[in-house]
């Protein structure tokens, strides 16, 4: 039976450790993208890969991207929220995969807030 | 949804839900049966008997958003659509397993699709959960275990965008190796 190589993983492994010791400041930026049927059906998985694609692209280490269920608000699919510590939550709705990408860029990495697509508060 | 893993995905969803600390995937494609299968088991809560009876019945959730849970009843319809069903059983406090099975060549089964980008995400955006993903192409198998990962080389791997990215090369790889038809 073919196994993951763990041999390979190996050779990645100088690369992780160099990764983690730097992520000891803990997280700056917690992203969450909501899945459940809602979410799935209507993109949320091209929503998260985006996210973490772009997270890859960078040697950032103090982001993190993680996922919750859904989040009640069905018609607002694909969603995400991002939180930059200290500062308060923004849900994004309605996403694509450009608008995750740029909300990942300027928000994630510069904090600028992505108003367009911010869902309003209260609409929680 | 327009990929089996997209189902699967939702399916893992209910088990994470249930607050699932393992988590195991199982697909097996039988060419010569023209049979596809797909096993997803939990150690989650489980349901109580009455409850796994009516859990494919789309007017059966325990959300409180929205009335009518619609992502079993989906998958059941799509497997009984490509000649096949699904088969869920409960245990309450031990887990869940929903098993679907349905005809390889059937043509309009969706494709696999994104599924390395798809357990990966699963993998990494859940450090805190294990899964166990076992590939079967007829004879030729395929394995990936998060625990020999996170033995490996620390949680905190589980988590980082290079080892995803790492993963997500490696299991596209196996699938092609296996033969995968999917
Ligand atoms: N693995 C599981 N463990 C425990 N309970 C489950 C599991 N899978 C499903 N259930 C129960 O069955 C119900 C129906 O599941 P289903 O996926 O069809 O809908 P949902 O998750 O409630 O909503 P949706 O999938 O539309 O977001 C769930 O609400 C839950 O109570
Ligand atoms: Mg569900």
């Amino acid at each position: 039976m073919a196994k993951l190589k763990i041999s390979d993983l190996a050779k990645i492994k100088d690369r992780v450790h160099q990764d983690t010791s730097l992520r000891e400041g803990g997280a700056q930026v917690k992203i969450t993208v909501h899945m459940g049927t809602c979410g799935i059906a209507s993109g949320a998985r091209t929503i998260l890969n985006t996210v973490m694609d772009a997270l890859g692209e960078t040697e950032r280490t103090d982001i993190i991207v993680t996922t919750s269920g859904c989040a009640g608000l069905c018609s607002h699919e694909p969603m995400l929220t991002l939180e930059r510590l200290g500062e308060e939550p923004i849900k994004y709705a309605k996403l694509d995969e450009a608008k995750a990408r740029q909300i990942f860029m300027r928000h994630a990495l510069e904090g600028e807030v992505q108003t367009d697509w911010a869902l309003a508060k209260g609409t929680e | 949804m327009q990929e089996l893993s997209l189902h699967i995905l939702d399916v893992v969803e209910n088990s994470l839900a249930a607050g699932a600390k393992l988590v195991t995937i199982e697909i097996s494609e039988n060419l010569e049966a023209d049979l596809m299968t797909v096993v997803i088991s939990d150690d989650g809560h489980g349901m109580s008997p009455s409850d796994a009876a009516r859990a494919t019945d789309p007017f059966v959730t325990s959300r409180t958003t929205r009335r009518v849970g619609l992502g079993l009843s989906l998958w059941q319809a799509h497997a009984r659509a490509w000649d096949g069903d699904l088969e869920l059983s409960s245990k309450p406090s031990l887990g869940t397993r929903v098993k679907a099975w349905f005809s390889l060549s059937h043509i309009d089964r969706q494709p696999l699709g994104d599924w390395p980008g798809t357990i990966t995400g699963l993998i990494m955006t859940r450090p805190g959960v294990d899964f166990l993903y076992r590939h079967q192409v007829g004879e030729d198998e395929f394995e990936l275990d998060s625990r020999e990962i996170k033995a490996e080389l620390g949680v905190e791997a589980l988590t980082d965008a290079h080892v995803a990215a790492f993963l997500k090369d490696e299991i596209s790889q196996a699938l092609a190796a296996l033969g995968s038809t999917a």
